[in-house]
């Protein structure tokens, strides 16, 4: 198994009244609601805390991109990404990703990630998603009918832009570039790449085709995946693909672990509460422009866009949540049963452990984290042992990396030659 | 009126046609039109009235190759030379005037009598446009009509939103349709036309609802000092859908005009 510590970066000080007051936390949220000087403190906290799990020993730390967003405080995640890469030295970076038609030109992708990939010996786990509707429509304007179009050929470009050892030209519909030569490469040629998909074919038979790990970026819990991943599993068996790895596929799952089932409702329960309830309060008409979606996706059933299912949760009690595993909270006992579960009713290898939620103080979520690293992940480790050696979808990083030298000795001397 | 279809070289073309008089060449807006409208029933008593369905609409196909305002301004034009028109009166409603002003812009010599009605294709940074493309179903009446209650109701007609089958048909044209439409309306219904709009000869009427809110009268004025010569026909009690609430006053503005 691959436990990846996985921040939304949410903004923890939206006032209590916010679904009532206002209309969306994304696109045109009300930008008074953002205090740069608290910011800063946020910024470095959720920092920290990607580092502190990275010294607890998850396999990976994770970022992701969003615009115009208060629970995603990370247009660029390649900033944050970078920033803890020099303190967390031993997980992967999990780059969950980089909207590839937002990029302009693509090959911005290529050069960052290949950065990354070298800066951190390796460690680089890219994600391709095409991005949410909010963020590449209506934050960038990328026009909803043309947007897979874009994504696919900036992919193409990407991908040729790692590969060929020669500069070559571009002469694509979106992107024209006269010599593509991009340095650095990536030490990963190319890294493991994950894609986020929301239940389209196209992003199935795309990860299929490609060997990349279809990740399911819910925030509804394991038991609402099941159909959706479901889909993607009988996708792959009706293509005849060589394995049904588990690895092939990733879930993010809400996290909470204390000493007791009752500790943990106590504890938690007020922060899960301002996630479902504040951070998922989207503007409907922002869910899906006209043409986002294929009509192929939407005959298979894809109706949430009419009423979209983030605000479904924001009034469930605490025993609903957990009960219908929009949350797996509780003791370790509890919770292990029930990430095995989720690992085995999923199928997955790869889980994005959402470990921080809403306003969840530090204190808090160093406490649940640790928790779950010591008591928890050590008992699901070897859940897919017929797969232990499968290495397609993670970093195989240097075996000899550098570590951030002493500041100290960095002083000038007596410069010249 | 009555539905044929034939192939164009960019996409197969669903035509509604009926009416005699001369040729009338009518460019649809974003919501789409279908062949029992009571304004094409209007045109018909004088016109001979060509209705093509872009691509997405109706029953057509959607297509994947026309993707810019000159794919649209060319294939209309490519409609245009199937059927063999020549120099029809060339109406368009929102989106489909803001097709027929780049048709008149592009062929000057092929288009000389416009009608532009509540059209789409400028941006004025005071007068803001609202976006339809964040807007649920149930605002649109209140964007749409002078009479939002009214309106509402010939919108509606026989929708049951709680009928999942009903609901995923309605999803299903409402991707088709404003998917196609957003190629040139999203995020900005603008594509450069105020610097084409010099190149047009055609004699062109405006016509606009007076409360029409989703393209407001400012833009009726910008269009009309833009347009060498062109006449602007204000209409009492009408919206942005001036030609569903207003019916005989705009058929006879054209009239009059043409």
């Amino acid at each position: 198994m691959k436990f990846t510590w996985f921040n939304l970066m949410p903004w923890p000080h939206l006032p209590a009244d916010f679904r009532q007051k206002h209309k969306s936390v994304w696109v045109d949220i009300d930008s008074k609601l953002y205090d740069p000087v608290k910011g800063h403190d946020v910024y470095n906290d959720y920092m920290d805390m990607l580092e502190y799990a990275d010294s607890l020993g998850f396999d990976g730390i994770g970022v992701n991109e969003h615009h115009q967003n208060a629970y995603g405080l990370m247009p660029s995640p390649n900033i944050i990404a970078a920033a803890i890469s020099r303190r967390a030295l031993n997980a992967a970076i999990v780059v969950l990703g980089n909207s590839l038609g937002l990029y302009n030109p693509p090959t911005r992708v290529a050069e960052e990630f290949a950065m990354l990939d070298v800066i951190t010996g390796g460690r680089l786990v890219a994600g391709f998603p095409v991005g949410s509707s909010m963020d590449i429509n209506y934050c960038y304007g990328d026009i909803p009918a043309l947007s897979r179009e874009r994504y696919q050929e900036a992919h193409d470009l990407i991908k040729r832009a790692w590969s060929d050892p020669e500069p070559f030209a571009w002469n694509g519909r979106y992107t024209k570039l006269r010599y593509v030569n991009t340095w650095p490469k990536p030490i990963q040629n190319p890294p493991p790449i994950h894609v986020p998909g929301g239940g389209s074919v196209e992003t199935y038979d795309f990860c299929l085709d490609n060997t990349y790990s279809y990740s399911y970026l819910s925030f509804s819990g394991y038991i609402r995946a099941k159909a959706l991943l479901q889909g993607y599993w009988d996708r792959l068996t009706e293509r005849n693909e060589p394995d049904e790895s588990p690895y092939r596929a990733g879930f993010a799952q809400t996290i909470c672990v204390a000493d007791t089932d009752a500790e943990a409702e106590r504890l938690y329960k007020d922060h899960v509460s301002y996630f479902f309830n504040r951070c998922l309060h989207v503007a409907p008409g922002f869910a899906d422009a006209p043409g986002y979606r294929t009509i192929k996706t939407i005959k298979a059933g894809a109706l949430s866009q009419f009423s979209p299912d983030l605000g479904e949760a924001a009034h469930m009690p605490w025993k609903q949540l957990v009960d219908e595993g929009y949350v797996i909270a509780g003791s370790p006992d509890t919770v292990r049963e029930r990430m095995e579960d989720l690992i085995k009713g999923l199928n997955v290898g790869n889980i994005f452990c959402l470990m921080h939620v809403g306003d969840m103080p530090m204190d808090k979520t160093k406490y649940s984290t640790q928790l779950f690293a010591e008591q928890v992940m050590p008992k699901l480790r070897n859940m897919w042992p017929d797969y232990a050696d499968d290495s397609r979808f993670w970093p195989t990083p240097l075996e000899k990396r550098a570590t951030p030298g002493p500041v100290s000795d960095h002083k000038p001397t007596t410069g010249g030659a | 009126m009555k539905l044929r279809t034939f192939n164009a070289p960019r996409a197969d073309i669903h035509l509604i046609e009926g009416g005699s008089g001369p040729d009338l060449f009518f460019l649809h807006g974003a919501g789409g039109i279908t062949a029992d409208s009571p304004f094409l029933a209007a045109l018909a008593e004088k016109y001979h009235v060509y209705v093509p369905l872009l691509p997405g609409y109706g029953e057509s196909e959607e297509c994947e190759n026309i993707r810019t305002m000159l794919d649209f301004t060319l294939h209309c034009h490519d409609i245009m030379l199937a059927l063999d028109l020549d120099k029809p009166i060339v109406v368009g409603h929102s989106m489909g005037g803001m097709i027929a002003a780049e048709m008149a812009s592009v062929m000057p010599n092929d288009v000389d009598k416009l009608c532009l009605i509540s059209s789409a294709g400028l941006w004025l940074d005071e007068h803001p446009i609202p976006d339809v493309f964040a807007a649920m179903p149930y605002e649109l009446p209140e964007l749409m009509f002078h009479d939002p209650v009214a309106g509402g109701a010939i919108m509606t007609a026989g929708a049951d939103f709680s009928d999942p089958t009903f609901l995923q048909g309605f999803l299903v044209q409402n991707a088709r349709q404003l998917g196609m439409a957003g190629k040139i309306l999203f995020p900005i219904p603008e594509r450069g036309l105020s610097e084409r709009l010099y190149r047009l000869k055609a004699k062109t009427l405006l016509i606009w609802g007076e409360s029409d809110k989703l393209i407001s009268r400012p833009y009726a004025d910008a269009f009309n000092k833009a347009i060498p010569g062109s006449e602007l026909v204000t209409i009492p009690e009408a919206g942005h859908m001036v030609m569903i609430e207003q019916t005989s006053a705009v058929v006879k503005a054209i009239g009059k005009f043409f």
